[in-house]
């Protein structure tokens, strides 16, 4: 994830979809993935590279609530206030983190922590009232559980702030596109849960499983892949594909894009047997690798 | 042509027309309000409401935007048409009661009471301005934003936009916020709009065009 804005980036990820008038909501998308929020400057750049106006475009984006106009804190809490948590009392919960966080639902912490928003029903009635953080659905959560969520986010964060240690460290990453998480929970290596996504090559599509070990190259996938070759990733939830905007530096495949939890995002090469990886945290400027 | 009733008559419209076009072209009145001629339908307002079909399946749609139909049946003044529409224009009045669009069009659909809060909204998102801009102005400088109850009409990031040339298209065919200067006495015509201490608007003798909303006021340059 990138906290400046470079104009070159932006129209690359436009220049992407190849002008295709549908294509607006990926667009978007992409960029929000890079930024964490649609910076206005961007959209201006939207709006003069697909031609069209940036009435419609800020139209879109005020639509649709996965848009954010604002930067975004580190971690994104989203309570339900859908009718099914709305009866189990979510309004309370959301006052809660209102509290807690002292923000407004909507609104971002002074410290670019939390992000607090409300959903309308995210399909998981029977465990309401839900609350989303980071990916991460917690059930029946209780307006005296508010502390305990909120400190949880924080400690997975500490998870990856050893980025600039040498030894090798689990990370847990989620979809850039719906938030979900993709770490398995039966599976694991090293005792550590992998991370499941779907792959697909050369006609082959099924489950690809990734160890969570930062710098570890192991897999488990259903079909053979030789080496050499360039996967698809998909998340297995959204089913958006996992492609960043930038190109593999060594052998010029793209790379794959995945949010880490605690902010940040990891990018590795598509490209099987290819090495390159890099680990992008929202409050480091510099790139460790 | 196609062939189709209308209030029981048996008319002929052209293939591709509105229910509207065609009422109107036959003489049926039916009222409207987020339609205007150049401008694409779009059926925001519900007060050009007609009936289609019979009995049982006969159901409301706005005539703006429905296209006529080989051998469809239209009513443009059932009794149930009648009374949507005076529903429809109680609650358009229940949001913008200090427009005078409305106000008319409800007194000439005998609307005698008000049954809804009063929200003195200036906007009923009949979307005429946005498209009239987009349209005819060819500038696309203010549109529809949000969604839901938070829905409004703006220009992006509510800052004054770069393609806006001041044309007043919007103000001219708002039927909520009409802000003309129609004040003929001199101390009633300062409208706030120029900040001009002695604006000159005062002392025209007529006000028929002048809109005030405008930086700067168009009456200021007419000499
Ligand atoms: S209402 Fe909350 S998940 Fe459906
Ligand atoms: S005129 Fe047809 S809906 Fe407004």
């Amino acid at each position: 994830m990138r906290t400046r804005l470079s104009p070159e980036d932006v129209i690359r990820i436009v220049d992407k979809f190849d002008g295709n008038q549908g294509a607006l909501i990926s667009v978007l998308e992409a960029i929000q993935a890079e930024y964490n929020y649609l910076p206005r400057e961007a959209l201006k750049i939207v709006a003069s590279r697909t031609g069209r106006s940036l009435v419609d475009i800020y139209g879109i984006t005020t639509f649709y609530s996965g848009f954010s106009l604002e930067p975004r804190g580190k971690h994104i809490v989203s309570v339900c206030t859908g009718t099914a948590c709305h009866v189990r009392r979510s309004v309370e919960v959301l006052e809660g983190f209102e509290r807690h966080l002292s923000v407004k639902a909507g609104e971002t912490t002074h410290d670019r922590e939390f992000s607090l928003s409300t959903v309308n029903c995210l399909g998981a009635c029977a465990l309401g009232p839900v609350v989303v953080v980071d990916g991460e659905y917690h059930r029946r959560v209780r307006e005296g559980d508010v502390a305990n969520v909120c400190e949880h986010a924080r400690q997975l964060e500490n998870c990856v702030e050893l980025t600039n240690d040498e030894r090798i460290f689990a990370v847990q990453v989620s979809c850039p596109h719906c938030n979900r998480s993709l770490m398995t929970d039966g599976r694991l290596l090293d005792g550590y849960p992998m991370v499941r996504v779907t792959a697909s090559f050369r006609r082959k599509h099924g489950w690809l499983m990734l160890s969570s070990l930062y710098g570890d190259y192991r897999i488990e996938s259903e079909y053979e892949i030789p080496p050499g070759t360039v996967v698809q990733l998909f998340c297995p939830s959204c089913h958006a594909e996992l492609k960043s905007t930038r190109i593999c530096a060594s052998c010029d495949a793209p790379m794959i894009s995945l949010l880490v939890k605690g902010g940040g995002t990891v990018q590795f090469c598509s490209r099987r047997g290819c090495k390159e990886h890099m680990l992008d945290l929202v409050n480091e400027d510099a790139t460790a690798v | 042509m196609i062939t189709l009733t209308l209030n029981g008559l048996t008319v002929e419209a052209e293939k591709g027309s509105t229910l509207l076009e065609v009422a109107q072209f036959y003489g049926f009145p039916i009222p409207t309000l987020c339609h205007m001629e150049g401008l694409s339908p779009y059926g925001a307002c519900r007060l050009c409401l007609v009936e289609i079909g019979e009995g049982a399946r006969s159901r409301l749609v706005s005539s703006c935007t429905y296209r006529a139909e080989e051998g469809l049946k239209v009513r443009t003044a059932s009794s149930r048409v009648v009374r949507t529409r005076k529903m429809v224009l109680e609650l358009l009045l229940g949001s913008c009661p200090q427009s005078k669009t409305i106000q008319d069009l409800a007194a000439a659909h005998g609307v005698r009471q008000q049954r809804f809060r009063q929200e003195y909204d200036d906007c009923i998102l009949c979307g005429l301005c946005a498209r009239i801009c987009e349209q005819q102005m060819m500038a696309n400088a203010i549109g529809f934003r949000g969604r839901g109850e938070k829905r409004s009409i703006g220009a992006p990031f509510d800052i004054k936009s770069d393609v806006c040339r001041l044309c007043g298209a919007c103000m001219y065919v708002c039927p909520a916020c009409e802000l003309r200067c129609t004040y003929t006495e001199p101390e009633k015509a300062i409208c706030g709009g120029c900040a001009n201490l002695s604006p000159p608007c005062v002392y025209a003798d007529k006000f028929d065009d002048m809109m005030c909303f405008m930086n700067p006021c168009v009456a200021c340059d007419i000499k």
